[in-house]
């Protein structure tokens, strides 16, 4: 079955749909013609962190739930660079048919994971066109790394960025209790 | 890690959540965006329009269509071959009027509605999967066909079966089923 497809395309339209509505979305009402960093500065910059928030909470629920389906063995994980490989490896092939291409480990509890080549990016562009664009199509698969690490057992934020595309780099910072 | 053999089922299952999931999650943020039932629908539609109008490429791509001389062959393709290779299941296929141009898909499972136990209170006129409609409308678009998609019947309202309608709407144009690359 072609679901990397289906989902590929449906995070696409995702991105272009909720972006589009402004930070007050009433009912039909959307905030003007689908484009990016349109409108004044100070309402695109709010509109603009609120949309970011609301991709990367239905990342976050979806992350939860795919948590939840993940083979029993893989919750007794011992050490948290078991489960920093385990996102890099096993969670990304299931759900982008790719390992992460690299993990560091910056100090106690921050990893960064990087991919040269992630596929959210690569139908985009190559290099620095559309770099501004690239954080709304991170900001789903930040939230899906915290929800899955939330059912996991560890609560952590994750953020993103780019230095140029296809290639991203997920920052992983782990709370402590 | 181990058992590299037994992974491989479980991380299917795990892709084929992922869109499930993902499609959820989104129908639960536009019934917080939306108030009204049709507004959702509505948009879902739209998303699903969007979608089609690429899908078919893809689907055009992979499956190597032969030429299609009538309506019924393309609903028949529609249910065999792009519902299969995207979704799974095989819905049937039945013609509704003599100048067979109207036709149901009927559903017997729903991949997309795994989750989903029943429609959210006060949301009874949601149309759930309304997605599939306009990704069927936007594909047949593309290849120059207008059509209406709706869904005739929903096993989430409490029908007995899933039906989604598709009624073709102009001639079919000989010269151009298929978008020529």
């Amino acid at each position: 079955m072609a679901d990397a497809v289906l989902f590929e395309f449906l995070h696409t339209e995702m991105v272009a749909e909720l972006w589009a509505q402004g930070p007050d979305p009433g009912p039909g009402v959307s905030a003007g013609p689908r484009r990016v960093g349109g409108g004044s500065e100070g309402r695109d910059e709010k509109g603009r962190k609120m949309n970011l928030s609301v991709l990367e909470g239905m990342g976050f629920r979806v992350g939860q739930a795919l948590g939840e389906r993940l083979p029993q063995e893989t919750l007794a994980f011992r050490e948290e660079l078991d489960v920093l490989r385990f996102l890099c490896r096993d969670l990304w092939v299931a759900v982008f048919q790719k390992q992460m291409d690299g993990q560091r480990t910056h100090h106690q509890g921050t990893y960064v994971l990087q991919d040269s080549s992630f596929p959210l990016l690569v139908p985009m562009a190559s290099g620095l066109q559309y770099l501004e664009e690239a954080p709304k199509f991170l900001a789903f698969t930040c939230g899906l790394l915290r929800g899955t690490l939330s059912t996991l057992g560890i609560e952590s934020s994750v953020t993103a960025s780019t230095a140029a595309l296809p290639t991203c780099k997920f920052q992983v910072v782990i709370q402590q209790p | 890690m181990s058992r590299p053999a037994q992974r491989r089922p479980e991380y299917h299952k795990i892709n084929r959540d992922l869109f499930v999931l993902t499609y959820g999650a989104l129908v639960a943020q536009l019934c917080k965006d939306y108030e009204k039932d049709e507004d959702v629908n509505q948009y879902l539609d739209k998303m699903g329009y969007g979608i089609g109008t690429r899908l078919v490429e893809d689907f055009l791509a992979r499956s190597c269509v032969g030429r299609c001389h009538s309506y019924s062959e393309i609903a028949d393709i529609i249910a065999q071959v792009a519902f299969k290779m995207y979704l799974g299941i095989t819905p049937s296929v039945t013609c509704n009027n003599s100048s067979r141009n109207e036709f149901s898909l009927i559903l017997d499972k729903n991949p997309l509605v795994e989750f989903v136990e029943e429609l959210p209170a006060g949301r009874s006129s949601l149309c759930y999967c309304n997605l599939l409609c306009g990704i069927i409308r936007g594909a047949l678009e593309m290849v120059h066909l207008a059509a209406d998609v709706t869904f005739l019947q929903d096993r989430l309202k409490g029908d007995s079966v899933t039906e989604i309608g598709i009624t073709f709407l102009k001639k079919l144009d000989e010269k151009k089923y298929r978008r020529k690359k």
